[in-house]
């Protein structure tokens, strides 16, 4: 039980510790807010019109529609963002130092993803705001909002997870930092800007067994219309693989490491 | 007057072609540093395309085949503001690394030295705009002519002229690599606040507004011209003109940069 203790202390203490480096570092955590909010703002008001194609589902507006994309477009980043930190924090040798101390090597990864997501709720708080502002409406109300947090805080663990376990294989932030173009790539191949039923192929079809549009379906159905339970499950489901798959990553790397003796 | 160098316009030149041949031989050297200029438009080009494709079904798009052929001029340029921003993003590690002040030392006219540095950009723009091209046609863009095509490679080189002008002014004013996100934002807001997705007409909110005003709309319908109808001197001389306001707006930044650097 102590143990458990200690390791809850690390993984708490390394997560103050992850916050504070990315608010310390404007390169860091500025390109999180302002490329998804230019993108979001010129995406509205570049494509707003779309909403009066016959296919378009029945929303509020074209921004209610895309702040769900927004926001997983930012929790990506935030997991890419959070994983290039834990790289260099590698290459400076700070978690060799930490894997030498008497801790669990897990709750060093656990510690940097509860950074994570704290960045994760904070990007939703931030364009829940955003949306609100400029008229967007949240029909599912403040249950809705919370709802929307704890995905999007979640979904940035997941992606977080993925990245810090391409960090532990390679120990190198630039190679983490080249997955950005990536993240676009699976971005565009979901229906995180577009429904569905009116995207070009063969993006329709990826996009209909894409894991991302389940997630981004799950944001923004309370968003656009109302919770609903089979896409609430699915964006859970989603979630859930997502963290799994990277736990296990992690996991499987740091076995790696120390086999090697790193 | 022993001592004294006398830089003639053939000096001056050959001082240009040598800073140009240098930014070459990285494109042969170092062909990686290349990657990212090509990646991201096309990457943008081909996501865009799947993603907003039947925005054309809407009542006052232009006729046109595919949105490929509406999208491919923003990308082009986009290719070109991101090498031209690379420029700057070079030359401030240059400047971090010294090597810059070894070349301040050389008697060449500071004029030459950043002319070689931006002219240098405009024809590594032709990069991302050729990988560019082949994507967009094989994806089903229309060829927008002889002249459609020299008209949008001729804007697309002073895009990178003008974007690396900004980012050398950025890179005299910061002389820090971070200064890079500041590069490519400026030319990211620059290009997108047009008619990037949808014409003019079909614009919403403020963006209608934004791309009424900024010049580079000209540019942006000069290029996009040949690729989604006929190519006309009304269409071609506003984005001519804009781009040389552009280069010589930046370039006047850049000289004062280098200047204040310098003294």
């Amino acid at each position: 039980m102590s143990a458990l203790l200690a390791n809850a202390r690390v993984v708490a203490e390394l997560g103050r510790r992850s916050v504070r480096q990315t608010a310390r570092r404007p390169q860091l955590a500025s390109p999180l807010v302002i490329f998804p909010t230019l993108l979001l703002a010129v995406q509205v008001g570049g494509a707003g019109r779309a909403v009066d194609l016959p296919q378009f589902p029945e929303v509020n507006g074209f921004l209610d529609f895309m702040l769900a994309g927004a926001m997983v477009q930012a929790c990506l980043m935030a997991g890419n963002s959070g994983a290039i930190a834990f790289a260099i924090d590698m290459e400076m040798g700070f978690t060799d130092r930490l894997m030498a101390a008497p801790i669990s090597r897990f709750a060093i990864v656990l510690g940097r993803l509860a950074g994570t997501a704290m960045l994760g709720a904070f990007l939703a708080v931030y364009f829940i705001a955003l949306g609100l502002i400029f008229g967007a409406e949240i029909q599912e109300g403040v249950l809705g909002a919370i709802w929307i947090v704890v995905v999007v805080a979640g979904s940035a663990v997941a992606f977080g997870a993925i990245g810090v376990s391409i960090a532990l294989r390679t120990g190198t932030a630039s190679v983490v930092q080249g997955l950005f173009p990536l993240l676009f790539v699976i971005l565009f191949l979901s229906n995180a800007f577009f429904p569905t039923n009116l995207l070009l192929e063969p993006s329709a079809t990826v996009a209909e067994y894409n894991p991302l549009s389940f997630i981004v379906d799950g944001l923004r159905e309370p968003i656009v219309a109302g919770f609903s339970a089979t896409d609430s499950l699915a964006a859970l489901a989603s979630v859930a693989g997502f963290t799994a798959l990277g736990l296990a990553l992690c996991a499987a790397a740091i076995r790696a490491r120390a086999m090697r003796g790193g | 007057m022993a001592g004294t160098v006398v830089w003639t316009w053939r000096s001056q030149a050959a001082a240009i072609w040598i800073l140009i041949r240098r930014a070459g031989n990285e494109i042969v050297r170092v062909p990686g540093a290349a990657i990212p200029g090509v990646l991201a438009p096309t990457i943008f080009f081909l996501g865009l395309t799947s993603v907003f494709g039947n925005l054309r079904l809407l009542p006052g798009f232009p006729d046109t085949e595919s949105y490929a052929s509406f999208l491919i001029p923003v990308s082009l340029l986009q290719g070109a503001g991101f090498t031209g921003a690379a420029t700057g993003v070079n030359l401030a590690r240059d400047i971090e690394q010294g090597w810059f002040d070894r070349l301040l030392a050389c008697p060449a006219p500071r004029p030459a030295v950043l002319a070689g540095l931006v002219l240098s950009a405009s024809l590594r723009a032709l990069v991302p705009a050729a990988v560019l091209l082949a994507v967009a046609f094989l994806v089903g863009a229309e060829w927008p002519g002889l002249a459609g095509l020299v008209i949008a490679l001729l804007l697309v080189m002073g895009m990178g002229m003008a974007a690396a002008l900004w980012g050398t002014a950025l890179a005299f004013k910061f002389r820090t690599q971070s200064a890079a996100p500041l590069m490519q934002a400026g030319m990211f807001i620059l290009i997108l606040c047009t008619t990037a997705y949808a014409p003019l007409d079909l614009l919403t909110g403020w963006l209608h507004t934004a791309a009424e005003i900024n010049p580079v709309t000209d540019v942006l319908e000069a290029v996009r011209q040949g690729f989604v109808g006929e190519v006309s001197w009304a269409d071609t001389w506003p984005g001519l003109v804009t781009m040389a306001g552009l280069v010589l707006l930046f370039g006047a930044f850049a000289l004062r940069g280098m200047r204040k650097m310098t003294d």
